[in-house]
């Protein structure tokens, strides 16, 4: 009984049902319901004041309180419903933006190719924090605009995933078939082969979600993002960085950083076993 | 399409001349085929023979305008009398998959992996009459999986390609390239992937579906044992030029050119118990250095000066288009008992 147990497990579970992933998942359908549903939650107000000020976690603020007296286990569960967006508004246009223009640029070549494509290595070449401080600075504070400057930084990546991958798919001895059929180039394009090009998309756009919020948080820290009163994670940083000495002030958001970061990288590291037949 | 109404009836239905693919390799031009004629005729099978890198698939891949805009193609190429050469990409589109079929080598990858069985064959349809309704094209997708015999279509055409054999997906093909009844149907090397079972049930497949439509057909292929059995005609290509056109009994029992020659000597025979196949001697020349003259002369065992110096025009010889300036003379020395070739001095012109 002992021995048959875990062999059953393994039969049974498929192989890229791994603890990461299980991990990954858990923490992200975590952090999923906290944003839709955390205005419900029987927790304290994340912006008004509930206990003393800079009180240590304890039984009624598990995380202790804030230098105004605010809960902070509240404040980092409502963080959710401002880095969660922000990451998928940042993924999807970048995504949207990215996929489109690689795809044309792989499909078309030529002097288009060749613009976009130019285009994609100087964005590339800045670093992507410095690149997202500069839009972030020269359009103004705010998390509006730090989603657009995210959005600015990272579209390349998306730009050349899709090109490479297009430019393998359009060599595939269907797509000659289609053409030959006499199908269209822009119905080979996206029949014959924009289909079989979302996969790696899929998994890049996994793990750079949890980047995003990094990303965003990184923002709101050096004052580029969320401003004062809202519960962002950065800015939540950046206060307890103020007040170093009460450490549980950046511990509640430093944690839902790392774990939304690794949840999302662990959930993208099993989409890829999935999706891509060379791991298998 | 304003000129399929009234096709001039005595044209051929695809008629080459002289056509020359010129690709701009790194180390300048290379002439893939140079100087191919050949003609097709309406319920005609003409077999297209050539070892790989001959230009038999380049050849055809012209005619279809599927190659690379950077391949330079010069010549005529007719199809029922109008000419396709050099005409834009969307009017040959028209074309393609609805007045001329294409089957490739390679089932297992010639079909999108994403799509099922009859939305390919459906889309074949409605590429070229959008007033098809998808529900008429769905209905005649399974009618098409039906006429290439394969069992349950309405349950394959739900299918993708995976869960299909090798032999299945390759009567899918042929169903997708006949959906829209066109006049010429080419097959490039349609059983190469295949078993050999399945091989000879798709040649047959090919046959009765070019008998029924009285489409032409033209067979790629290296196996000429398939093309003595399917084709009518036979053209044998070396180096990117034809060296022998003709009807394939001719062809076969009389081969004039020794590069035919050789490809027939080079057949295994069941009743040759000898342990060593005979071989061609040397190999293809590679289209960067083509050799002067006859393209063949350095693997000929008859080969003379005249062969060094000048290329051979194909010409009639006892019925059968032959590129040899030796044509005569062997076939001649055919005649004699095979020992008296053997012994037959080189370089007798």
């Amino acid at each position: 009984m002992a021995s048959a147990a875990p062999a059953l497990a393994a039969a049974v579970r498929p192989r890229w049902l791994t603890t990461p992933v299980v991990l990954g998942g858990l923490i992200a359908v975590f952090w999923i319901s906290v944003a839709l549903t955390v205005g419900w939650w029987p927790i304290h107000d994340a912006f008004l004041a509930t206990g003393g000020r800079l009180g240590p976690p304890d039984a009624t603020h598990w995380l202790g309180t804030d230098k105004l007296a605010r809960d902070v286990l509240s404040r980092t569960l409502h963080g959710a419903q401002y880095s969660l967006p922000i990451g998928l508004a940042v993924i999807a246009s970048a995504v949207a933006i990215g996929a489109t223009l690689g795809a044309i640029a792989g499909f078309v070549g030529g002097l288009i190719d060749a613009a976009i494509m130019r285009l994609v290595d100087v964005t590339l070449s800045f670093p992507a924090i410095l690149l997202a401080m500069a839009v972030t600075a020269s359009i103004g504070p705010g998390l509006r605009n730090a989603t657009i400057a995210m959005i600015i930084v990272w579209w390349p990546n998306y730009a050349r995933l899709m090109r490479a991958q297009v430019l393998a798919v359009r060599e595939r001895e269907h797509v000659e078939a289609a053409i030959a059929a006499g199908a269209s180039a822009p119905r080979v394009l996206v029949r014959h082969i924009l289909p079989l090009c979302w996969s790696p998309i899929l998994v890049n756009a996994t793990m750079d979600f949890g980047q995003v919020v990094l990303q965003a948080a990184s923002l709101s820290f050096i004052g580029l993002g969320a401003s004062p009163p809202t519960p962002e994670w950065g800015q939540m940083i950046s206060e307890g960085a103020r007040n170093f000495y009460q450490w549980w002030i950046a511990f509640g958001p430093g944690m839902a950083i790392l774990s939304v970061a690794l949840g999302f990288n662990f959930l993208g590291d099993g989409l890829r076993d999935i999706l891509d037949p060379r791991t298998q | 399409m304003p000129n399929t109404a009234a096709p001039e009836s005595d044209a051929p239905l695809l008629d080459v001349r002289g056509l020359e693919a010129t690709f701009a390799g790194a180390r300048g031009r290379l002439e893939a085929i140079r100087g191919v004629d050949l003609t097709v005729q309406s319920g005609e099978t003409l077999g297209l023979v050539g070892e790989s890198g001959c230009g038999k698939s380049v050849t055809m891949l012209a005619v279809m305008g599927l190659l690379p805009p950077s391949v330079r193609i010069t010549g005529s190429i007719r199809f029922r009398g109008q000419e396709l050469a050099g005409r834009p990409q969307q009017e040959l589109a028209k074309l393609r998959g609805a007045r001329i079929g294409m089957i490739f080598q390679d089932p297992m990858t010639a079909l999108n992996p994403v799509l099922t069985i009859g939305a390919q064959i459906a889309e074949a349809i409605r590429i070229h009459d959008a007033a098809v309704s998808a529900r008429a094209a769905a209905a005649r997708a399974v009618e098409m999986l039906t006429l290439v015999a394969i069992p349950f279509p309405e349950r394959r055409a739900l299918q993708y390609p995976h869960e299909l054999s090798g032999g299945m997906r390759q009567r899918a093909m042929i169903a997708m390239a006949m959906a829209n009844e066109p006049d010429l149907l080419i097959a490039d090397e349609p059983t190469t992937a295949l078993d050999v079972t399945v091989q000879a049930q798709i040649i047959e497949l090919l046959r009765r579906l070019q008998a029924t439509h009285r489409m032409g057909l033209v067979l790629i292929s290296h196996d000429l044992g398939i093309v003595a059995g399917a084709a009518d005609r036979v053209a044998i290509m070396y180096a990117g030029r034809i060296v022998e056109q003709g009807a394939v009994e001719d062809i076969f029992d009389r081969p004039r050119h020794p590069y035919t020659r050789g490809l027939l000597a080079s057949l295994p025979k069941i009743d040759n118990q000898a342990a060593r196949l005979t071989a061609i001697d040397g190999a293809p020349p590679s289209l960067a250095a083509r050799p002067s003259g006859c393209a063949f002369h350095p693997r000929c065992r008859h080969a003379a000066e005249i062969c060094v110096a000048r290329d051979p025009e194909l010409r009639d010889v006892g019925g059968v288009a032959v590129a040899c300036h030796l044509a005569e003379a062997i076939d001649a020395a055919a005649a004699a008992p095979p020992d008296q070739l053997a012994s037959q001095p080189t370089g007798m012109a």
